[in-house]
Parts: structure tokens; sequence; C-alpha cells
């Protein structure tokens, strides 16, 4: 979208003569009353980042239709498959519309059966249990896992509710499992979160280059634009790179299966032809870049009891120290074409057409990566390896020129990163371990000095480690299927549930593997049965209005955050030399102080109204008295618009152009989005004549960071011979939890299957179709053999997909983590396959 | 498991006999017999009913096959079933209908192992090579993929992918930045086992399997298409006569004068 100057003023004052007219435009009014008409609006799909959007068909309250927005930049009318059915979405037969409590007796009880109760009930024995633990263990025995799928003021509201309500930083999104590796290269390379580039790129680039990423199936509609400018732009190339052949491979031009964990040696060897080869850019690495090698041998992020973890000399260590260029050249000259191709299995003219691609001076090189890379134990090392590459030649920040990060969430970028979800972090890329940042947010959110804790809390692993340890007791689970995402569900995920000290109440809007795992079960509304907004992986922000109400009691995740949030007066949850600083918040609730603290609460109700007439509900304005995701938004842009902000870059639109735009691209300066960021000309930040700036770091310039092969933590052996990889389908969102309530996409994927190579099916008498038991030293599933269809797998490796609640894969997954990153490496661990 | 369902399976076919002997004197259903008699006096089977793999052409099937349902009691996913007087397929001949339950193509083929007399040709010992109908992608303006959606469900469930159905790939002229992937199907691929119509997402399939004689149109034998042809033998039809290409005459500017100029035109 390109806004003008002038209309954007105009855009505000319209929307403020409305507000104060109380009504809008009425010419068209007459249209949308008429009884048995769909009326349309504006929304963006629920599923993946990509962000397409959509126009959604409501009638007599319920959506009876969806179709892609024909407009709307990225997909232009266009769906995938799960696009295509959202209207169905939220009526599942089984769609939960009362509170659900275990109880015996007529009392809660840990080991009873789910019976409904009233909110009042709900939220009675849950602010008991939270109260119980806060006095007994303090703020770190509280804590909350959320979602990428929340919109950005659900994550906000969380934001707030548990790092400065609870003071408790054991709040990490699921967005943990996905995105983390990712975050954590941009932090340390750029200093700041998010990708330079933009879909744009797509068009712009001639040679692809997938890094663990299946965009056939996981981004359709980027795919379907990739391709695009494959067929029609004269030598454009694809290559792609993964550890078994999936949909992508059918339009590679340069398709590679190298062993597991072996990109890492792969990108060093890429980065050593670029030297050996003089083909860097000289000018490009002179003025911007920093040359660094990081701590080595930092374990695998498992228990520090684990023997994997004993053996290891710098656990967890993150440090890089600066290195001059002939050191980091000397450091990649171990990886030659020989050892590489030795090591990765990939043929050594595949490699070398590689290498040649991103040295090539001439062609525009677009990096595209999803789990492979982030899903890896090294994931914050393979992510920033590759950034290496575009930075030794200069590719990048620039049309067509662009390392970037896919996400699989609808709003990992908008919500679960950038309001602040994680552990060590809050809003616009502050972090909690910063006084100045701690600060900064304690002043915007009026609260006082020392009131958000400086220690980073447990993130989503460490969570469930704690959890069954008991040190973490009151737990509170929203918009996600953790139970069945996690890793290592036997050993750490159900026993941390099913611990007897701990209250465990999940929201959700279906009876999810994890909801039924937990204590409480909180009926929860879905998607367009509130107003709300994502952002996508190329930082446009989206919003939606609340189009239909949600079924039964279920309440929006906001909704239930702030009334628990009343449930508490400050006094059950600050210290009194907390209160002694700030004493006129003596006597009021958690939610008074947060949430009613003349901020979030500086726009009155209003009626929601569309230019043509139309009239929306906003269930949770008015609810509060107040329009509360108006204040909330607007007190997140004061984190990147107030004047002594302490990271620029982050800058978005006022809360009302978002409702009037497709999305806009953040950072949003003088009424303009900006699509490529760093580079003069198109980012603002960027002054004349400067050129190329990553203002993210004091001196401007972005690290190169160099980082060895290490090997993955579980490997297959004699017992369990094979490796395991795990990952999603097309037609399947994630865990399964909306999609297998569609009958038509239930039936396109019914269940999981293994995907095998035959002749390993043959070695062990397998019979396509048959049913196996694949085991780790974790754990046992079944599931049916597949040697043929979308993925073909090397010999030594199986493909498992995770959606299927039927055959829980990760019963079998290792919680190895990235040290750094602290994401699961769901890729590689070992198993073996027998006959059931 | 196997014992139940063959129970099952024997009880229905008895409850066929059944039935067909206490309709016998209603109106409807004799019609439909003699409806089924005529079909089985020509030897076409209806569009919606795919006979067992390794079925013989449908004349010669019907002749061979002595309606004994073994084929029926041994497939393991239930897929074939006995016609009755309710369907229009010869009565107590095996079929499937794919939208229902297609075939999964097992390895071993117990149908064809079980047939007694030969319906189902023995000679069968690869699934790939079954040839039960062909998989037709009839409705062009509602497939989501022809739209430009990204569905391709039928292309991702097909045990041949890549083989029986390709996706075609062309530009989305009405975006401007999309590709259009078209699910195609290839007829000496297909083995028609319906994975593909029982998938389909929407209310009515866009793809079905069809018999062969519906399914399959056919070159005039008069012609041959060149760029096959020449694939099929690796090089060009001619190759050994040595083909010349003399060079084109490129564009040459008329030769200047010393001074740089051009002398003048003279006819």
């Amino acid at each position: 979208m390109k806004l003008t100057r002038r209309d954007f003023m105009k855009a505000n004052a319209a929307a403020a003569t409305a507000a104060v007219a109380g009504v809008s435009l009425t010419a068209k009014a007459a249209d949308a009353a008429v009884p048995g008409a769909i009326r349309w609006d504006k929304g963006v799909c629920r599923f993946c980042g990509t962000g397409c959007g959509v126009l959604i068909g409501t009638r007599e309250g319920k959506i009876v239709a969806t179709q892609g927005d024909p407009d709307a930049p990225v997909n232009k009318g266009l769906n995938c498959i799960k696009g295509y059915f959202l209207s169905k979405i939220m009526y599942g037969q089984d769609r939960l519309t009362q509170p659900l409590l275990r109880k015996k007796d007529g009392k809660f009880h840990k080991e009873g059966d789910f019976e409904p109760v009233s909110w009042d009930e709900a939220f009675d024995v849950m602010a008991e249990k939270w109260k119980e633990a806060l006095k007994k263990k303090g703020p770190t025995s509280v804590g909350m896992f959320g979602s990428g799928q929340w919109t950005v003021f659900e994550g906000y509201t969380a934001s707030k509710l548990m790092k400065a309500g609870f003071r408790s930083n054991n709040l990490d999104p699921n967005a943990r499992h996905c995105m983390a590796s990712a975050v954590g290269a941009f932090m340390r390379t750029f200093g700041i979160d998010e990708p330079m580039g933009c879909y744009d790129d797509l068009e712009h680039a001639d040679t692809f280059v997938l890094w663990g990423a299946n965009m056939a199936e996981m981004h359709p509609i980027l795919w379907s634009r990739m391709t695009n400018t494959r067929l029609t732009k004269p030598g454009c190339e694809v290559h792609v790179l993964s550890t078994y052949e999936h949909r992508c491979f059918d339009l590679a031009d340069n398709g590679m299966v190298f062993h597991p964990q072996t990109d890492l040696a792969i990108l060093n060897y890429i980065a050593n032809y670029i030297i050996e080869n003089k083909a860097y850019n000289q000018d490009f690495i002179g003025k911007h870049v920093n040359f660094n090698a990081t701590t080595t041998d930092i374990g695998y992020g498992l228990r520090p009891e684990h023997p994997l973890e004993q053996a290891v000399a710098n656990p967890g260590k993150g440090k890089f120290d600066k290195i001059s260029f002939e050191e980091y050249a000397k450091s990649v000259s171990d990886y030659t074409l020989e050892y590489a191709s030795k090591l990765s299995g990939v043929p050594q003219d595949k490699l070398l057409k590689l290498a040649q691609a991103y040295a090539d001076p001439d062609r525009k090189v677009a990096s595209y990566w999803t789990m492979g890379f982030n899903q890896h134990t090294r994931g914050v090392w393979v992510n920033s390896l590759l950034y290496n590459v575009h930075l030794l030649m200069g590719k990048i920040s620039e049309p067509g020129n662009s390392p970037f990060s896919l996400t699989g969430q609808p709003s990992a970028c908008g919500t679960a990163r950038e309001v602040g979800t994680f552990s060590h972090r809050l809003p616009a890329d502050l972090v909690v371990g910063k006084e100045e940042h701690r600060k900064f947010a304690e002043k915007i959110w009026k609260l006082p000095d020392g009131t958000i804790p400086p220690k980073p809390g447990y993130h989503a692993v460490l969570q469930h480690r704690m959890l069954k340890d008991g040190k973490l007791n009151a737990y509170w689970v929203q918009c996600n299927n953790n139970m069945q995402a996690a890793p290592n569900m036997n050993e750490e995920g159900y026993p941390g549930y099913r611990n007897p000290e701990n209250f465990i109440a999940v929201s959700d809007p279906y009876p999810t593997v994890t909801a039924l795992s937990a204590d409480l079960i909180l009926p929860t509304a879905m998607w367009m049965e509130k107003e709300g907004a994502y952002g996508n992986a190329e930082r446009r922000t989206q919003f939606w209005r609340q189009q239909v109400s949600a079924p039964g009691e279920a309440k929006s995740d906001m909704w239930q955050m702030m009334e628990f949030a009343k449930r508490f007066k400050i006094e059950e949850v600050w210290p009194e030399e907390l209160l002694a600083k700030m004493p006129e918040h003596r006597g009021k609730t958690m939610y008074e102080v947060l949430y009613e603290n003349g901020n979030v609460n500086a726009y009155p109700l209003e009626k929601i109204t569309d230019d043509a007439g139309n009239v929306y509900d906003n269930d949770e304005s008015e609810h509060f008295g107040f329009y509360v995701q108006k204040g909330l938004f607007e007190e997140y842009r004061m984190f990147n618009t107030k004047g002594d902000i302490l990271k620029k870059g982050h800058e978005m639109a006022p809360f009302e152009v978002y409702h009037k735009a497709r999305g806009i691209r953040w950072p949003v300066i003088d009424g303009k989005e900006t699509l490529w960021r760093f580079r003069e000309g198109y980012d603002p930040h960027v002054k004349a004549g400067e050129d190329v700036k990553f203002y993210g770091h004091k001196d401007g310039r972005a690290n190169i960071i160099f980082a060895p092969y290490e090997p993955a933590a579980e490997s297959p052996d004699q017992e369990y011979d094979l490796w395991l990889c795990t990952g999603r389908v097309l037609e399947h969102w994630h865990s399964g939890s909306m999609t297998r309530r569609v009958p038509e996409l239930h039936k396109s994927f019914p269940h999981a299957v293994i995907y095998m190579n035959p002749a390993d099916a043959k070695k062990r008498g397998l019979r396509r179709g048959e049913e196996v038991n694949v085991s780790s030293r974790r754990g046992e599933i079944k599931v049916r053999v597949e040697t043929r269809g979308r993925n073909r797998v090397p010999e030594g490796l199986v493909f498992i997909p995770w959606f299927d609640e039927g055959a829980l894969v990760n019963k079998l997954t290792l919680d190895a983590t990235d040290p750094l990153s602290k994401e699961t490496d769901y890729k590689k661990c070992a198993c073996k396959v027998m006959k059931a | 498991m196997t014992q139940t369902k063959a129970k099952q399976k024997t009880v229905s076919r008895r409850d066929f006999l059944g039935n067909a002997a206490k309709g016998a004197c209603g109106v409807g259903l004799i019609s439909l017999a003699l409806g089924a008699a005529v079909r089985e006096a020509e030897g076409k089977l209806p569009a919606d009913a795919i006979r067992p793999p390794g079925a013989l052409a449908e004349k010669d099937f019907l002749s061979a096959c002595v309606r004994c349902g073994l084929c029926v009691r041994d497939c393991p996913y239930d897929t074939l079933d006995l016609a009755d007087l309710g369907t229009e397929t010869v009565t107590g001949t095996p079929y499937f209908n794919a939208r229902k339950i297609p075939c999964e193509m097992c390895e071993d083929i117990p149908c064809v192992v079980a047939c007694p007399t030969g319906a189902l040709d023995k000679s069968l010992t690869n699934i790939d090579d079954a040839r039960m109908g062909i998989a037709v992608l009839v409705d062009h303006e509602n497939c989501l993929n022809f739209n430009g959606l990204r569905c391709d469900v039928c292309y991702r469930v097909c045990p041949l992918i890549d083989e029986a159905i390709t996706l075609e790939r062309s530009a989305n002229e009405r975006t401007g930045k999309h590709a259009v992937f078209i699910p195609t199907v290839h007829g000496d691929k297909c083995t028609g086992c319906g994975k593909c119509e029982q998938a389909c997402v929407l209310p009515d399939t866009a793809i079905r399997v069809l018999p062969e004689r519906l399914a399959r149109g056919k070159l005039g034998e008069h012609y041959r298409l060149g760029w096959e042809e020449k694939r099929k033998l690796g090089k060009s039809l001619i190759e050994g006569q040595h083909i010349i290409d003399l060079p084109d005459r490129g564009y040459s500017a008329p030769a200047q004068t010393d001074t740089g100029g051009y002398k003048g035109f003279k006819p």
C-alpha cells in the first residue's frame, strides 16, 4: 500500500469525524441491511505467516463464505486449500462453549473428569491456585505459554499481565518452537529483529535458494509467486536444499539432499568459495561489516544432567569476538568443496553450482528458510552463516537480494516477536535483561521502577521441565496445542501437566490434546469472533473487525486475561517496597493498574462501522467500556514513536489507518510503508550519503559471525538406526485442531504416515500401507508405511508429520534445543521402525 | 479382522440373493434388471463403477467372472463390493466406487490372487501396471487449481505422483505474479485407483476415474507428435542422415571510403 501524506491525513480526519458523529456515512447502509444479504468485510487468513488477504462473508451472525481478496497485494484473490476452507474452521461439532473443570464430588480434583462450570467458578479456582503459588514460591512459580496466533492486542495484553502484573518473565510463545533461532540471528547479526526485505523480492530475484523450507506445501501462495518468476523470467534458477526430497524439488534446477546437520558445512564452503575466488564485495564489507567468531562446543540445550551436556566445554555460551577478515578467511578455508561434499553427501558439481550462484555479482539472490534452519541445535549459527554469505557479497537490503526468514504462524512476527511475549523480551525489541529497557517500559506502562524482573523467565522447553520438577506450579496456555507440539511429551510435557503440585489452565476453541491434559479448560473466541491484528513475515500488519459473536460462553483470550487480572488486588502480586513507590495504586486491582492506566482506556467506546455503513460488534470493548484494542495498540505504539525511544525502526501507523488498509509494512514513516530496510532511498532511517546502514547496531555495521560444523545431538546408531524428521503437510495447519475439523481436509489427509525409502521398508520386510511401530528412546507410536507419494526420503531417514493427534510424533522427539535460541530441533533424532 | 469382514461380505451376498427373490415381482426392479441385462449384452460398465485391478475387457470379464465374491472378501480396505439389483453394474460382479473408497494399490494385489477364474488377470503382478480406468479432470471451471488456488490435493494423494499426475505450470495472467498449477493426468501411467477422485475437496468432484473408453481420445494413426517421437528415441528420427544447417547471413554494412564516407549509388 502506498499512502500519501495527504491520504493519511484524510484517513485520520475521516475517522475522527466518524467517531465524533457516532455514525458513519449512511449512503450504502440500506444495501448492507438487506435481509439475507451477505456482508463482506476485509480480513486475513487464520493460518500461516504468508498473510493472505481474505474477504469474510457474514449473514445472520454466521460466517457463510470467504474469498481471497482479489486486491490483496500478497495473494491477489488466491488461497491455498486451507484458506479455501476458512469459513468452516469455527464451526466444528465439538466447539467448546463453557468452561470445564476437573472435578470429583462437586469439587476441583486433579484426577477428576471435566465438568461444565461457570466462568466465576473457573476463575475462582484458578485465581486461588495462582495466589497459592505466588504466596508459597513467588512470581517464578507462575507462567504462561502463548502464541504466534494470538492477535497483536492479545500478545500485548499478556506481556503486561505477566511481566508487569504478576512480575514473572515466565511468558513464552509457541513461536519459540518456530522462530526463535531466526530471531537470535537477527539480533546478533543486525541488532534488530525481522527481515530487511519483503515479498516483492519474489519478483525481483534471479536466483532462489531454499534452505530447509518446503515452501511448496508450507507457503503455497508464496511458492506460486516464486514459480511464476521462475517461469517468466529468463535465466531464473531455483536451488533447493533439504534432508529429503519434497514438493519443491519438482521445480528445482539444482536439488540437493544433504545429510542432516551438514548445512553448516555447506554454508561455510560457499563463504570459502567466495573468498578464494575473490568474489566478495570489498567495498561493502569494508564499510558495513564486522567479522567475528562465535564460541564453540556449546551443547544441546538438554537438561544439565543429560550425558550429552556433561562433556560440553561452553554450554549455552553465545559470546562472539571480533576477528580480522584474514582470520575469518582462514576459519572457512577448511570447508573445501571436497570436504563439504563428502560430509553432506551432495555431489561436488551441485555444491559448486550453488556457490557460483551466490558468488556471481550480476545475479540477485533471494534465500528462504523455515523450520529446517530454525529447528536446529545450531539454528542461530546456521541462520548467521547464511547472512555471512549475503553480507560477503553485499547482496542484501535491495530488491531481489534478500535473505528471508519465512514465518510459520500468522503473527509470529506481529505478536510473538513485536510486542514482547518471549521470556527475555519486552515490546519493540527491548529486553528484560537491560535496566534502561525495563525503565522505558515501566515509564510507558506508568509503573514504578523495578516492576519488571530483570532475569529472563522460563522458555518453552524449560517451562515443561519446570512443571515436571514442580518449580512452575500455576500455568496458563492460550491459543496453541503445546502438548502435541512440544518435544518429548512422555518424559517432560505430560508428567509436567499431571504433576499434582501444578494447576494447568488451557484456553482453546476445541478440546485439544493439550486442553484434555489440563485441569481447567476455558472456551475461547477465535479468529473473526473478535477484533484482531496479525503481522506477517514481511512486516505487514493487518487488522480485521469482529464479524460474528463467539458461541455460548466462549470469550477471547484478551477478555480472559483482563478479567482474570480483576481477581487480584495489586497488593497480592506486588511487594510493599514496589507499591510504596506508587502509593496511588494501593487498593486497586491488577486490572485497574495495567489496563485502566489512562493509556489503554484512553479511547471511549465507539460504534464500529465501515465507510459502507456496516456496523460491527466489539464484544470486549462493550464489556470493558472502552475501545480496548485501540488503547492497547496505541500504548504499544508509544514504544516505537515516543520522543526518547531507545530503538528506532519499528514505527507503526495510527490504529485507524490499519482498518482502512490491506496491511501496512513497518516501519511506517511519513505515511509510507517501508519495503527494504537499511538501504538509502528505501529506508528513511538511512540518511543521504550513508548508502547502507545497519542501524540496529550502534556502529551501523552488521556482523559476519563464523561458526563451525558441529554434529547433531542424537544421531542414528545400531539400535535406533534411522533419522527421524518431523514436519507439516499442506492440508493441515500445525496440530490439526482446526483443519481436522473440516471434513474435506480431514478426508484429504486423514492420518499421519511414515514416509520411508522403499529400500528401508524392504530391508525390514514392510509393505506399503502396513502398520508399524516407530520408537525412539522416549516413546512409541503406530503409523502406516508410505513408500510413495509427496515426500521421497533417502535411505536412513524417515519423515512423520505431526498434525495427527492419533499418532503423536512428539512422543518420540528429543527435547534438544539450540542452546542460544532455546528452539527445539524437531528435525533430528534417532528412531527405529518395526512391524506392528 | 479379515475373518469378520469376510463374514459380512458373505452375508451381504446372501442378502442380495434374498432381496432379489423378494423383489422379483417389483416393476421397478424388473426394469433395472432389464437395464443391467442390456448392458451385460453390450459389455459396458456404468461410468462410476470401476472394476478391480487386472479385470479383463468388460465383455470378457463378464464371461469369465463367476460372481464368487472372493476378490471382494480379500480386499483389505473394503474397497470392492458386489453389484446388486440397486446398482447399475451387472449383478453379482465386483466393482468399486472411487469417490467412496478408492483402491489402495496393495503391493501384493490380494484381489487378483483370490480370483479363481482369471477374470482378474493373474499376469498382473505389479500394481502400477493396473488399468482400472483413467482419472480425468472433468470440470475445469470449478477445479480450484484451474482458478489459481493452491489445492492440488489430487496431485499429492496420487500414489504415482509426478508420473500419473503432474502439475503443469503456467503464469496466472490475472494476478500477474502467481503461477497456475494444472493437475494433468497421464493416461499411460494412471492406474485408475481413484485416490484423486476420493480426495477432491469439492462437494462434487472435479476429477473422476472413467473407463478408458470414456476417458481417452485417440490421435489419428496417420500422425505422430514429433517431439514425443524424438523424446522416445532419444534423438532425431533422421539422425543418421547428417542434416546440415547453413549459417544465416548477418547484416553487413556497405564499405566505407578512405575518408569515412560512402560511395554514391550507381545502378
